[in-house]
C-alpha cells in the first residue's frame, strides 16, 4: 500500500515527464481513484456566503446610512490629523514600551534580588490592571499631586504637565513596557547558553556579548510578537479618547455628533485603522524576514522578489555561495 | 620548559555535588595534552575552569604563570573584575563539543568578530586574517555561508578558526568531534594535527584514542573527579596500570 503512495509524483501534472522525475524504469501509474466528496464543505460554504450577502445587503441598503458621507469625510483634514495623532501616539508609546521593556527584562533576569523584584512588581501592577483605568489615573493625577517637583531640574503645576498627550503617552507606554518586558525576557532566554559561553571564551565583555551576540538572536523571537503588539497598540490607542487626546476616534466622533453621522464617522475611523494595521503588517513581514537571517538555510523570496523573478525569468539566489 | 597550565589541588562543586576532587597536573608549553575518562568524570568542568567559565572552590590554577580569575597579594586572594577575566580569556581559545558558532553571522563574520570587537583590530585587517584562517582550515570557499549552511565538520573547523583569530597561546578542545558524523571526524582531526605540528599548546578532551596516541604528548585518565593515571599516551593506552583505566579502555577501544 505504502509503495503505491510513494510512487505518486508530487507533481501537479503527473503526465508530464514522470519517467525522468522519478528516475524509475517503469512510468508510475497516476492514481485513478475517485476523490472523497466533501459535501459538508460545500454546504457550509453556501451557508456562509448567503449570510454574508444578507449582511452586506442590510448595510448597503440601510436608508439611515449615508454612504456618501463616508466618502466625503475619509480625507477630511480633521480626520487625517486624528489619524496622524493615532499613529504618533502609537509609535511613541511603542518606543517607550520597547526601551523600558528591554530594561525591565534585563532587570528581571538580574542576579540582584532587589533589581529583579522591582521589575517583577512593575510587571505585576501594569499587567494586572486595565489600561483604561491606568489612563484615567494618569489623567487625574493632578487631583492628588498639585505640582510636579523634580527638585532643582523641574517644577510645574501638574495640570500643566499632564496634558492629554502626556496622559495618553504614559498610560499606553508604561503599560506596554510591562508586556514588552515579558516578550523580551522570553526572547533572551531562548538564546542558547552556549552562545554566551562562546563569546565569553573569546574575551568579550558582558555588554558586548549581550549587544553583539545575544540580542540579535533574541530579536528573531522578539520581533513577531512585538509587531503584533504594535498592531494592537494602533487599535488600543483609541482608548485615549477618554483622556481627551484628539486622536482618530475622537476626531471622527466629534464630527459624527455634530453632523448627525455617528455611524458613518465610525466607519471612517475603521477605514483608517484598517489602513494603518494593514500597512504595518506588510512592514512586519519584511522585518521578520530580516531577523531570520542565518536561521533558515535559504530565506524565502519576498512577494516583490517573486514578481521580479517572474519578469526576468530567473530567480536570484541569495545566501548560497560566497 | 615552563608549564602553560598548572593545576594544584583544584576542587569544584556544584551545590553539594563535588565534581573535581583535587586535580594536580601540568601542561607543558607546546605540548598536546589529552584528557580522557568516562562521561561525568569532570573533564569538561576542568577544561572550563582553565578559562574561568567555572569558578574553582579550592586549589590554584595557573595559565602561563598567571593565576586564573584571582590576584594574590600576600596571603590574600582577590577576585578579578569581569574585565580582567575577559583579558585573561583572550589568550585562551576554546572549541566546544556543539561548535557554538554565532548563527546570525557568516563564517567569515564569526572569525572576524572577536578580533574586531575585543582587540579593536580594524575591519579590513581582521577580514584578511579571517580569510587566511578559513583557508588554513580548508574552508576558503565557505566564507559567506551561515553556520546553518555548513556541515557539522565544517562548523567545527570554522569554530577552530574563530578561536585562532585571537592568537591564543593555549587552545582548549572539549570533545570537538563527539557531535560529528563519523565521516566528518577526520577533517577536524587533520586540522588539529596541523595545529599541533605548528607548536600550539593544546588541552584536548577526546574519545579519539587514535588521535591521542599519534598526536598526544601526554595523557591523563580522569574518573570521579580525580586523576587516576597519567603519562605518555602510548604507554597508558597500551599498558594501563590501574584497574579503572583498564576497565574504561576495554570499553572504548
Ligand atoms: N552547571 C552544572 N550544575 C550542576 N552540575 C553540573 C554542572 N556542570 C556539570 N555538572 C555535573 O558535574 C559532573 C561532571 O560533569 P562534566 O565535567 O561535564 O563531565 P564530563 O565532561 O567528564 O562528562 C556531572 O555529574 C555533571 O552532572
Ligand atoms: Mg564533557
Amino acid at each position: 500500500m505504502t509503495d503505491k503512495f510513494d510512487k505518486v509524483p508530487a507533481d501537479p501534472d503527473p503526465s508530464a515527464d514522470a519517467v525522468s522525475k522519478t528516475g524509475g524504469d517503469i512510468p508510475p501509474e497516476a492514481m485513478k481513484a475517485i476523490p472523497v466528496r466533501h459535501y459538508g464543505r460545500w454546504i457550509s460554504a453556501v451557508v456562509v456566503l448567503a449570510l454574508l450577502a444578507l449582511l452586506i445587503n442590510a448595510f448597503a441598503t440601510a436608508k439611515k446610512i449615508q454612504w456618501n458621507a463616508v466618502g466625503e469625510y475619509v480625507f477630511d483634514s480633521t480626520v487625517l490629523a486624528g489619524a496622524g495623532r493615532t499613529l504618533l501616539i502609537s509609535v511613541l508609546a511603542m518606543i517607550m514600551g520597547v526601551v523600558l521593556g528591554v530594561i525591565l527584562a534585563v532587570m528581571r533576569m538580574s542576579k540582584n534580588p532587589v533589581t529583579s523584584s522591582v521589575a517583577w512588581f512593575y510587571i505585576w501592577i501594569f499587567r494586572g490592571t486595565p489600561v483604561y483605568v491606568q489612563l484615567l489615573i494618569w489623567f487625574n493625577l493632578a487631583l492628588v499631586f498639585e505640582t510636579l517637583n523634580l527638585g532643582p531640574i523641574y517644577k510645574d503645576e501638574m495640570v500643566q504637565v499632564m496634558t492629554p498627550f502626556m496622559a495618553a503617552l504614559l498610560g499606553l507606554g508604561l503599560n506596554e513596557a510591562a508586556y514588552m518586558a515579558e516578550i523580551c525576557r522570553a526572547g533572551l532566554m531562548a538564546v542558547d547558553e552556549g552562545q554566551t559561553e562562546a563569546a565569553h571564551a573569546l574575551g568579550m565583555s558582558h555588554g558586548k556579548t549581550l549587544r553583539r551576540i545575544v540580542i540579535p538572536q533574541a530579536m528573531r523571537v522578539i520581533v513577531p510578537p512585538t509587531g503584533n503588539e504594535f498592531i494592537n497598540m494602533l487599535k488600543t490607542s483609541s482608548l485615549v479618547y477618554v483622556v481627551t487626546y484628539n486622536e482618530l476616534l475622537r476626531a471622527t466622533s466629534t464630527i459624527g455628533s455634530t453632523s448627525y453621522a455617528v455611524m458613518e464617522m465610525l466607519f471612517v475611523a475603521c477605514i483608517w485603522y484598517l489602513v494603518m494595521t494593514s500597512v504595518f503588517s506588510v512592514f512586519q513581514y519584511y522585518l521578520e524576514r530580516r531577523y531570520a537571517r542565518g536561521s533558515l538555510r535559504q530565506l524565502p523570496p519576498t512577494p516583490w522578489q517573486k514578481v521580479k523573478a517572474n519578469m526576468l525569468g530567473m530567480g536570484r539566489e541569495r545566501g548560497a555561495g560566497a | 620548559m615552563t608549564a602553560m597550565v598548572k593545576a594544584e589541588g583544584v576542587h569544584k562543586s556544584f551545590g553539594a555535588v563535588q565534581v573535581l576532587k583535587g586535580i594536580d597536573l601540568e601542561v607543558q608549553t607546546g605540548e598536546v595534552f589529552c584528557l580522557i575518562g568516562p562521561s561525568g568524570s569532570g573533564k569538561s568542568t576542568f577544561l572550563r575552569c582553565i578559562n574561568h567559565l567555572e569558578k574553582i572552590n579550592a586549589g590554584r590554577l595557573y595559565v602561563d604563570g598567571e593565576l586564573v580569575g584571582y590576584r594574590q597579594k600576600g596571603d590574600k586572594l582577590y577576585e578579578l573584575k569581569d574585565s580582567e577575566v575577559a583579558l585573561q580569556r583572550r589568550d585562551i581559545g576554546m572549541v566546544f563539543q556543539r561548535f557554538n558558532l554565532f548563527p546570525h553571522m557568516t563564517a567569515l563574520e564569526n572569525v572576524m568578530e572577536a578580533p574586531v570587537q575585543v582587540k579593536g583590530t580594524n575591519k579590513a585587517q581582521a577580514k584578511e586574517r579571517a580569510r587566511e584562517l578559513l583557508d588554513r582550515v580548508g574552508l576558503a570557499d565557505k566564507a559567506g555561508n551561515y553556520p546553518s549552511q555548513l556541515s557539522g565538520g565544517q562548523q567545527q573547523r570554522v569554530a577552530i578558526a574563530r578561536a585562532l583569530a585571537m592568537d591564543p597561546k593555549l587552545m582548549l578542545f572539549d570533545e570537538p568531534t563527539s557531535a560529528l558524523d563519523p565521516e566528518l571526524v577526520g577533517d577536524v582531526l587533520d586540522v588539529m594535527r596541523d595545529l599541533a605540528e605548528s607548536g600550539m599548546t593544546m588541552v584536548v578532551v577526546t574519545h579519539e584514542m587514535g588521535f591521542a596516541r599519534e598526536v598526544g604528548d601526554s595523557l591523563v585518565f580522569m574518573d570521579g573527579g580525580v586523576v587516576v593515571e597519567s603519562g605518555d599516551p602510548r604507554e597508558v593506552l597500551t599498558n594501563p596500570q590501574h584497574e579503572r583505566t583498564q576497565a574504561f579502555l576495554s570499553k572504548v577501544l
